[in-house]
């Protein structure tokens, strides 16, 4: 995408348009925003907006329609796939300084905000009144609502409170011409076809968010969290789904190896047993009544599959500092070695096992330590490669390594991104993920909402020409993945 | 039995020569929708099967066909549910037509809608292309979130071949409360319980009794139920209640008047309507009957957030959803050209121009 003929104009009517001061194009403006979270990525767009309100960003998407000027929206950056990084010759739209929450409806337990809302402002906003907003991905004092819309965000509560997608009611779009579309009400369901659904975690690319209704959910009469030690994985990867059968649904599951466990307890010292294989988190929330017996039944489940030691913390404190260890795992894995590639790849949770053998057997092979966090109730895997970027060769094998892992992810029935998004990192995996018309049927997509292709151009979805390029080369060095499985 | 390839060759041929085609599951919701023209018809009810259910992963994956009984019966001998409660209509109905409707029940607003349940599918576009979206975990973001997209399109995107669901299990207990209260204070209730931490399932309210369900363990429902108060319905009558209601086979819904959905902000007060209205899902939706002048009716409840749908009865020539604002309108014409540029899945069911 190169700049437009005259970006001088152009740069000039932004900033009648904005204000001087919101529109940046010197070189050194622009470098805090050459990347998002995946910092390996950068590039310098052709100048940063800045716009308060939705008159702004409308104005800007207007100017940029008018000289074909292509956008990328960026919240608070923490994306970890690149979806957020510039493109050269576009102008990044950044949505952070709008930035306030605009209503909070109790009776009907909704909060109205803006797209730069911190996630975590909102729970805080509504906590006076017993409420709170349940996704949390781990980035939450830092990530935007509109950048977690864009990515259908997680978090560690998925299993339970779902994603993004089952906690927004209402949006606000401004297309790629910079018309307004409303979406969804505080009404159930919508008329006509779910569009909300397809937004969420549509990337950037359909639309620029402006505003976000977000469903509020009555703060838990009690929590408390349950740590297990396991002298294997598969040890608890099986209790995991013992207590599933049993028929609880915890808060929140989440699962560490041996790796991930030392650098964590090396770096928030949670009191994580060292010699364990593996750990199990395991978070319940109910009445104080409910987990009384609750705790009693995982407990039992725990012991049954071999659990080593169980802790429990009931109060607030214990209870941050078993999750502070989860929590900073990826900072704390990030100690070990100059760099780190973080996978986010979903499995059925049955395969955990081979998927983890593979993983051990790719890491001999590349020579690359590997440590695993895991969203156990939900499938979600995120592998930690660790290497140096300034080793001759490293960064390239560790993608490769982690390309692989994305594969196999699929090969198993799962998907190449859970949380995380595709972006620019996943788009060799998405061709993996998808066939041809089903890549020709997500471009239509696009194009029923940007025809002119100048919403984050080049993300999310490959290009069929892309795809075709790495079949070639994939049979070219003769290793198809996994022919050995079958496939979906 | 399998039948993809067989359905794919009739859309094909329905591209080709594009002749539109009206899908048909069991029949049991064929009341819904707008009324169009006599065309061929894509019978889905013998596409029926489960093909992969684990019950600890909390997934089930069936081919579109699948009786809802028969899908129901399968999860409850794993002691299982689906969280939204579909509604039938019918013995006939199948899981296709219940997504393709968009069709929740009673526990909707507590544990998520037809659409939270969906996982992933496998389609056939307008030009009988067969396509995956999504799969069987709980989390992915990998490409455009299609397979949600279909719930509600009434076929007018896609044919659904194959549907993987998030499962859930059924609570231990569950006790249903009684009590006698004006409409006013009935929303009240029910959306200051919604704000605590209760273990509801369903509430409803006929004009004159709030029926509160309360599903989850033992003590949790019994500590909630001495809370909230009210006199409780034998199980058998409560749970006879519950279906009854979910099924329209209560006495409000009897007789052949048109029966209207509206769908509001669940705390919008009693609206000023003639006739009885019957509250449910936390007075997130609202029950309606009689001939009703749509134009005052749709701008009534527009002004509460809302929509309001003929769901059943009346004249179903016209458009009977909610009208959408033009520029909606406009993308949503372009999406269902995205995906079936022939216009030969189910046009005109939804909406004129669908």
């Amino acid at each position: 995408m190169s700049a437009p003929p005259d970006s001088a104009a152009f740069l000039a009517e932004l900033r009648a348009a904005l204000s001087a001061e919101a529109v940046l194009s010197g070189a050194e403006d622009l470098r805090p925003y050459e990347c998002d979270g995946l910092s390996v990525l950068r590039e310098l767009p052709l100048c940063v907006v800045l716009p308060t309100d939705r008159e702004g960003v409308q104005a800007v998407l207007h100017l940029c329609q008018r000289y074909g000027v292509a956008v990328v929206p960026r919240g608070a950056g923490t994306g970890l796939s690149g979806g957020a990084r510039p493109i050269r010759g576009a102008v990044l739209l950044s949505l952070a300084r709008l930035r306030d929450i605009l209503a909070i409806d109790l009776e009907n337990r909704t909060a109205r905000v803006q797209p730069g809302v911190r996630n975590l402002a909102i729970s805080e906003a509504a906590r006076p009144l017993g409420l709170y907003y349940a996704p949390d991905p781990s980035s939450q004092i830092a990530c935007s609502i509109g950048g977690n819309v864009a990515e259908n965000s997680g978090g560690v509560h998925c299993l339970k409170y779902g994603l993004t997608v089952h906690n927004i009611l209402a949006l606000e779009v401004l297309t790629a011409a910079g018309e307004a579309l409303q979406i969804g009400s505080q009404a159930p369901d919508s008329p006509g076809y779910d569009l909300l659904a397809l937004m969420t975690g549509s990337e950037g690319l359909l639309g620029v968010v402006t505003e976000c209704t977000v469903r509020l959910l009555p703060v838990p009469e009690h929590t408390l969290v349950l740590l297990a030690a396991f002298s294997s994985v598969v040890a608890a990867a099986e209790s995991v789904g013992a207590i599933i059968a049993a028929g609880i649904i915890p808060a929140g599951l989440e699962m560490m190896d041996q790796l991930a466990i030392e650098a964590a307890e090396d770096f928030v010292h949670a009191g994580y047993p060292r010699d364990a294989a593996a750990i199990l988190l395991c978070e319940l929330d109910g009445s104080v009544v409910e987990l009384k017996e609750r705790r009693q039944e995982v407990e039992v489940i725990l012991q049954r599959h071999g659990a080593s030691a169980i802790r429990m913390a009931e109060d607030a404190a214990t209870r941050l500092l078993l999750w502070k260890g989860r929590k900073a795992a990826f900072p704390a894995v990030g100690r070990l070695a100059p760099d780190y590639y973080c996978m986010d790849g979903t499995i059925p949770r049955q395969r955990l096992a081979e998927v983890l053998e593979r993983i051990a057997a790719w890491s001999v092979e590349y020579g690359l330590r590997v440590a695993n966090v895991f969203h156990a109730g939900d499938g979600n895997l995120h592998p930690l490669i660790l290497y140096d970027a300034n080793a001759e060769g490293q960064l390239h094998a560790a993608e490769e390594f982690g390309r692989r892992i994305l594969e196999l992810c699929v090969a198993v029935g799962g998907s190449v991104t859970g949380e995380h998004g595709v972006g620019v990192e996943k788009l060799d995996s998405m061709c993996v993920q998808f066939n041809a018309a089903e890549l020709a049927q997500l471009h239509r997509i696009k194009h029923a909402f940007d025809p002119e292709d100048r919403l984050n151009p080049g993300k999310a979805v490959p290009s069929l020409h892309r795809c075709a390029e790495l079949g070639a080369m994939h049979v070219h060095h003769g290793r198809l993945p996994f022919p050995e499985l079958e496939r979906f | 039995m399998d039948q993809s390839q067989t359905l794919q060759a009739i859309v094909q041929e329905a591209h080709a020569r594009s002749r539109p085609l009206a899908i048909r599951g069991g029949g049991s919701k064929a009341f819904y929708g707008r009324q169009t023209p006599e065309c061929d018809r894509l019978d889905l009810s013998g596409h029926q099967g489960i093909v992969d259910y684990a019950p600890n992963e909390l997934f089930i994956t069936l081919r579109a066909g699948t009786p809802l009984q028969v899908l129901e019966a399968q999860l409850s001998e794993a002691g299982q549910i689906l969280p939204f409660e579909p509604p039938h209509f019918g013995p006939a109905a199948t899981i296709g037509g219940t997504l393709a409707c968009g069709f929740s029940g009673p526990r909707r607003p507590y544990a998520g809608s037809a659409r939270d349940t969906v996982l992933g599918m496998r389609i056939l576009n307008g030009q009988g292309e067969i396509l995956r979206f999504g799969g069987q975990v709980m989390k992915n973001v990998a490409g455009y979130d299609v397979s949600r997209l279909m719930v509600g399109a009434l076929g007018t995107l896609g044919v659904l071949l194959e549907v993987s669901l998030k499962v859930l299990p059924r609570p231990d207990h569950a006790v249903t409360l009684v009590q006698r209260v004006d409409p006013a204070t009935a929303v009240q209730r029910m959306n200051l319980w919604a704000g605590q931490p209760l273990p509801l399932s369903a509430t409803a309210y006929d004009g004159e009794h709030l029926y509160i369900r309360l599903s989850g363990t033992g003590s949790a429902v019994r500590a909630a139920q001495t809370r909230l108060g009210g006199e409780r319905l034998p199980d058998a009558e409560a749970a006879a209640f519950w279906v009854a209601l979910r099924e329209q086979r209560h006495v409000f819904f009897q007789g052949d008047a048109p029966l209207w959905r509206l769908a509001v902000a669940p705390a919008t007060p009693p609206l000023p309507l003639a006739g009885q209205t019957l509250v449910e899902w936390g007075g997130g939706q609202r029950w309606l009957r009689g001939v009703r002048d749509a134009t005052a009716l749709r701008q009534l409840v527009a002004e509460h957030g809302g929509h309001a749908t003929l769901f059943r009865g009346g004249d179903r020539h016209d458009e009977v959803f909610h009208p959408l604002t033009p520029p909606l309108l406009a993308v949503q014409q372009r999406l269902k050209a995205a995906f079936d540029p022939r216009a030969v899945l189910n046009p005109g069911h939804l909406y004129v121009v669908l």
